[in-house]
């Protein structure tokens, strides 16, 4: 018997949802996320959500989080403990957690663990892509959504999945002039109804284009990009020169499962998600019983979808703790059914793709 | 460098933070992470690679990366983007790897 009934890693969209389901089914409940507070990603997003109603369509995330800090409050009924400040360092084979907060060590031992850490941020190889101006999207976003401080003046966006457009918008917001979205691949990866407010703001999205390199001395000054042929290689020639002190790399995210590596969990290379990702099976249970992971840890996604897996993975994180919860099986298969719905579309191909090749190994 | 004026956001203007970066007497605001502040006042450069000693500023901005750390207060290799700013900060840029007596 652990020394927690259930511990959620991870208070993004996937883990708070999951810590929402193990509430309503009478668990005990430690949320623990090494930030100050609550939501993960969704504390910068603006955008408004897709989906039907209950995808929080047409709701900022930073909404969102509010909303369900609300609801894990009001259903918690004193047994939700949330340590935030709060890393797991480690994940050991006895199943201990060791957790870091203010410089003191705390060891938590839990029956059931739910993993939604979430997904880092990837780079692209080209020449000066270490120079300070070079960042992520996500960190553009969180500088300017979050702390309220432009990055820079000027401009261009590697990438042209959500995240790119997006974030690319939101520059356009906080007065940052976007001169290019470039996207190496023959069509613009994310939604057309994000691509369409950046072309009528007047800002071109280039396909079958790449960054060649960012220069400067201490700090980017300009970038230089060109097309790419057929087979994905730099067309001589077609460089073009821009003046940008800031380049936007939105180039896909990798899963953070060291944690679960630790564990030793059957882990399998899918490049749909950008890198590692445990091996689940139909209860989002890894090759560790009791262990369960969701969200973008699980595979790299969108936070509709991150939310609909935790509330899943909560269900069956309380079914393994044997907590009785009311039609069950109603609510799963409409989850499901949730599930496949947002992952209908042409834009999630490479989602169902990687979701077989993992389905294929379990 | 700051966002006064936004569609969606409101960023008021809050109390201000005097700490010292490399020396100099630099100024934040209340709620500022270390490296937001040192952003705003135009400091991208926060550390330097280890072996070529190139110039890094922050690339993710969530404590993923390292590539914002800094010797706060003495403390090497602190996260700097995720770090909130307090008044009277030691802020240095980090030679090497850092020590854990700081530097």
């Amino acid at each position: 018997m652990g020394t927690e009934e259930a511990v959620v890693i991870g208070a993004g969209p996937a883990g708070l949802f999951a810590a929402y389901e193990l509430l309503l089914a009478g668990a005990d409940v430690t949320l623990i996320d090494r930030a100050a507070q609550a939501g993960g990603q969704l504390v910068k997003q603006t955008h408004k959500f897709f989906g039907s109603k209950e995808h929080y369509a047409s709701i900022r995330g930073i909404d969102i989080r509010h909303r369900l800090e609300h609801a894990l409050e009001k259903n918690g009924d004193g047994r939700l403990r949330t340590l935030y400040s709060t890393t797991v360092a480690g994940f050991y084979a006895d199943g201990a957690l060791a957790c870091v907060k203010a410089e003191r060590y705390y060891r938590l031992h839990p029956e059931v663990v739910v993993v939604a850490t979430g997904a880092s941020e990837r780079t692209v190889a080209f020449a000066g892509n270490d120079l300070p101006g070079v960042y992520a999207a996500g960190a553009v976003q969180t500088l300017m959504n979050e702390q309220g401080i432009r990055p820079g003046n000027r401009a261009l966006m590697v990438g042209s999945g959500n995240i790119g457009l997006i974030v690319a918008y939101q520059l356009m917001q906080a007065g940052i002039q976007v001169e290019r979205v470039v996207e190496a691949a023959d069509e613009i990866g994310g939604y057309q109804v994000h691509a369409s407010k950046l072309r009528r703001l007047g800002v071109p999205i280039e396909t079958k284009t790449t960054i060649k390199r960012a220069f400067g001395t201490n700090q980017v000054e300009g970038a230089e990009i060109w097309r790419l042929d057929a087979k994905g290689e730099g067309i001589a020639g077609s460089e073009e020169r821009l003046t940008v002190d800031t380049v936007c790399l939105a180039v896909g995210l990798s899963p953070l499962v060291e944690l679960l590596s630790q564990l030793s969990v059957d882990t399998r290379f899918i490049p749909e998600f950008g890198g590692v990702a445990p091996v689940l099976d139909e209860t989002y249970m890894t090759s560790r019983p009791g262990v369960f992971a969701c969200g973008d840890v699980a595979n790299v996604e969108e936070a509709s979808t991150a939310m609909v897996e935790g509330r899943l993975a909560g269900i069956h994180a309380a079914g393994y703790l044997n907590r009785q919860i009311p039609r069950r099986k109603e609510k799963i298969q409409a989850l499901e059914t949730s599930l496949r719905t947002l992952r209908s579309g042409p834009a999630s191909e490479h989602v169902r793709k990687g979701l077989r090749k993992v389905g294929e190994h379990a | 460098m700051r966002i006064r004026e936004h569609p969606i956001l409101r960023f008021k203007e809050r109390s201000k933070i005097a700490f010292t970066f490399d020396g100099r007497t630099l100024y934040g605001e209340a709620g500022d992470t270390i490296a937001g502040a040192l952003h705003a006042n135009g400091v991208k450069e926060l550390s330097r690679s280890l072996h070529l000693h190139r110039p890094r500023g922050f690339y993710c901005a969530i404590g993923n990366c390292a590539s914002c750390h800094m010797t706060v207060d003495g403390e090497a290799n602190v996260r700097t983007c995720i770090t909130p700013l307090k008044a009277g900060m030691v802020v240095k840029t980090q030679q090497g790897k850092g020590r854990v007596d700081g530097y």
